[in-house]
């Protein structure tokens, strides 16, 4: 996927501009941390399920050469086969393969955020294989040719006329009296199209939530149904998954479990939790004859032993960007990449590059709301603040910015000097605003009084009316 | 901590905001700390807590700053700053700064247990219940983002206010979400800080109060500055002015003398 990362101020004109998409941020905001609130009220014991999290995914982290292989080894042992996959090149050239041997035309697909940093879904097109998205979100996200803006909820930017204008270009034999009045008359739609699609289909590829290294399964959530029918009625179920979704047990994978669908939707179970391990066996009722799964990196094990490797313990639940006031600001679009808010400000640059994707950590006022919902305590606003560490190290920070921080160092260092312009600056703005008490613009503060006025200082700073106080009160 | 016979020996770490823009905040701080049985000093060698340059990226610049710091607020009792997110990068970053040091890091520890915001230090260390100060009117609270989260400020301000005679206190829908400051965000991305901005001051405008307190500068002259480009009559101060009954002694923030 092509990172419109570097136009992040553009993206964010364009959606505070977007009569639409605010429309739906501001509908959306408040049942997200709503939900949450609820869910997490009724598990006394969720705070200490997140400790538990945290330890149980720092624990993997430090050991993952030896639960991957472990777990390779089980996948291996029941029957499916496992592609080590270094580089997103790697894995779509795998994909790909495996397609073509069995003759694939018709490709189903369960929502996966690592599949849109592969960009499967043009690469298969371009060899003349048709993905089809079968989350109802993905689904209209294809026909709209949208990335996701969110990835729990892929298309909550779109509206209900969206959903139906979509409709009417795409699904050309659809009736003109045809209504959509509510979720139904658009899921219906989506059904029955989608239908014709899970049965033709030739291979189903779904994303991962866990990999579980004791006994070799696959585990995803949905709340549709989709990823099942997309994975059991194919012959060929191909699971893509990133190499830090492996968790040692059963127990460690129902831990998360237990975690998951409250930080994400604020339900105690996401409707269908799906355990997948290997192939189809001789007496097995229905399943797929081929079980593979293709293991990514893609950039992963380059935050291993850094400062930024607590940010691989993320299950992907969006509690961040559901309670992030930047992002329903500006939306998941703006961020420019596959993984917008908070998580996708400390993973995209891991991943694209902090060249890049510089904007997203800087574009935080480290409120520290997402670090105090995540479940798995990832400590997002100072992994953030490395990233600016990193480019400030790189002289990737702004000139300007720099001077400007050079310059006020050079006074904060110095008590004296720092007194003396102080009270020059604090002087001079207080006897300019003294009657009015504000600014409506001042030179070179745009920034601020564009949308704000300035309020003006007192006029003389503390230190020197303190030291005018302690002077007359000497004896 | 071990009990003091005597009046503690409170440092007042002022912020640069406060310095520079509102100095009726250190004296009310300053009042408040006497009233409740500090003996209170001002050590002149301070100027910032180092966060634009901690946040910017530039640890360098910040370690020196917290050096500075380090030497200037050695020997007291305690440290106590009329701000959360001022205490809170003392109290919690500080020491994470000399890592490679290690006698440094002891300093900065030992510095970060003894230092408080300045509502927090009155409730929890001090004990203070009732406060001398009052004020006509209603007023609605915004808790700042670093005081609540990083120091679990939320109680303390909400049960002193309680106590200033005259004071109805108002709660607004979100008081926990930012109000789009965050330091120099608000000048480098200005755009979202303002309709965060915005966004907030609907909500404070919905409550029906006269009066917004908090407890932090930065977050005041932003929500101060957004109201008053609305035209606003809402009156914004810092909490230390009315708990310490200074009122009279200034305009509100972004107000003139006439």
């Amino acid at each position: 996927m092509l990172a419109t990362s570097p136009a992040f101020k553009q993206n964010v004109r364009d959606a505070l501009a977007d009569a639409g998409l605010q429309k739906a941020l501001a509908f959306t905001r408040p049942s997200f941390a709503g939900r949450r609130a609820a869910a997490v009220a009724n598990l006394p014991e969720f705070e200490q399920l997140r400790d538990v999290g945290r330890d149980i995914k720092n624990h993997v982290l430090a050991n993952l050469d030896f639960y991957l292989e472990t777990w390779a080894g089980n996948v291996e042992k029941s029957g499916g086969q496992v592609h080590w996959c270094s580089t997103a090149d790697d894995a779509r050239a795998a994909v790909l393969a495996i397609c073509q041997r069995v003759g694939a035309k018709t490709v189903t697909k369960g929502k996966s955020m690592i599949s849109e940093e592969l960009a499967i879904n043009e690469h298969l097109e371009q060899h003349g294989i048709t993905p089809v998205e079968t989350d109802l979100g993905e689904y209209i996200l294809q026909l709209r040719h949208e990335p996701p803006s969110h990835i729990i909820a892929p298309a909550f930017h779109l509206n209900r006329e969206d959903w139906e204008e979509s409709f009417r270009k795409s699904h050309t034999d659809l009736a003109e009296d045809r209504v959509f009045t509510d979720r139904r008359d658009i899921l219906t739609e989506a059904r029955r199209k989608l239908r014709e699609q899970f049965l033709a289909a030739d291979v189903g590829i779904t994303g991962a939530n866990f990999l579980i290294a004791e006994t070799g399964s696959s585990v995803i959530v949905t709340n549709e149904g989709n990823g099942d029918l997309t994975q059991t009625l194919p012959k060929v179920h191909i699971v893509l998954a990133s190499i830090e979704k492996v968790v040692p047990t059963l127990e460690d994978a129902c831990t998360f479990l237990r975690l998951l669908a409250r930080s994400a939707t604020g339900q105690d179970m996401s409707v269908y939790t799906t355990f997948s391990t290997g192939a189809r066996r001789p007496d097995d009722l229905d399943g797929p004859g081929e079980y593979h799964v293709v293991l990514i990196d893609n950039g992963r094990t380059n935050m291993i032993g850094t400062e930024f490797q607590d940010m691989l313990r993320c299950i992907r639940c969006a509690a961040c960007m559901n309670h992030c006031p930047v992002y329903f600001t500006v939306g998941g679009h703006s961020y420019g990449w596959v993984y917008p808010g908070p998580m996708g400000s400390v993973l995209t640059p891991g991943l694209i590059g902090v060249d890049k994707a510089g904007h997203l950590p800087n574009a935080s006022t480290f409120c520290g709301k997402c670090e105090s919902v995540c479940p798995v305590k990832i400590p997002l606003p100072k992994l953030m603040r490395h990233w600016r560490e990193r480019e400030f190290e790189r002289h990737l920070t702004p000139q300007t910015v720099r001077t400007n921080l050079a310059l006020w160092a050079w006074f904060a260092r110095r008590p004296a000097a720092y007194r003396f312009a102080t009270r020059i600056a604090a002087w001079t703005l207080g006897f300019l605003g003294r009657k009015r008490g504000k600014f409506h613009a001042l030179p070179f503060a745009g920034g601020w009084t564009d949308g704000r006025d300035l309020p003006a200082p007192e006029g003389d700073t503390f230190f020197a009316r303190y030291a005018r106080q302690q002077r007359n009160a000497q004896p | 901590m071990p009990e003091l016979t005597r009046r503690p020996r409170v440092a007042l770490f002022v912020t640069c905001l406060v310095d520079l823009h509102r100095p009726t905040v250190g004296f009310a701080a300053i009042r408040l700390l006497e009233q409740a049985g500090c003996q209170v000093e001002v050590p002149r060698a301070q100027t910032c807590c180092g966060q634009p340059a901690y946040n910017a990226g530039d640890r360098a610049t910040a370690r020196d700053l917290a050096a500075g710091i380090l030497d200037a607020f050695s020997g007291y009792d305690y440290v106590v700053a009329p701000s959360g997110s001022c205490a809170g990068m003392i109290s919690h970053h500080f020491a994470g700064l000399f890592d490679n040091d290690p006698q440094q890091r002891a300093r900065a520890e030992a510095l970060q247990a003894k230092t408080f915001e300045l509502v927090a230090f009155l409730a929890d260390v001090m004990k203070v219940t009732h406060v001398t100060g009052m004020y006509q009117g209603t007023a609605t609270y915004h808790d700042s983002c670093s005081g609540l989260r990083e120091l679990g400020i939320k109680a303390q301000p909400r049960a002193l206010l309680a106590s200033v005679a005259g004071l109805t206190l108002a709660e607004m829908a979100e008081p926990e979400t930012c109000c789009g400051f965050g330091g120099t965000f608000c000048v480098k991305y200005p755009e979202i800080s303002t309709r965060m901005v915005s966004d907030k001051t609907r909500d404070i405008t919905a409550t029906g109060a006269d009066t917004l307190l908090a407890g932090d500068l930065g977050c005041l002259l932003n929500m101060a500055g957004r109201l008053k480009r609305e035209n606003s009559p809402i009156r914004t101060r810092h909490i230390a002015e009315v708990l310490a009954g200074m009122t009279n002694d200034v305009p509100p923030i972004g107000e003139g003398r006439g």
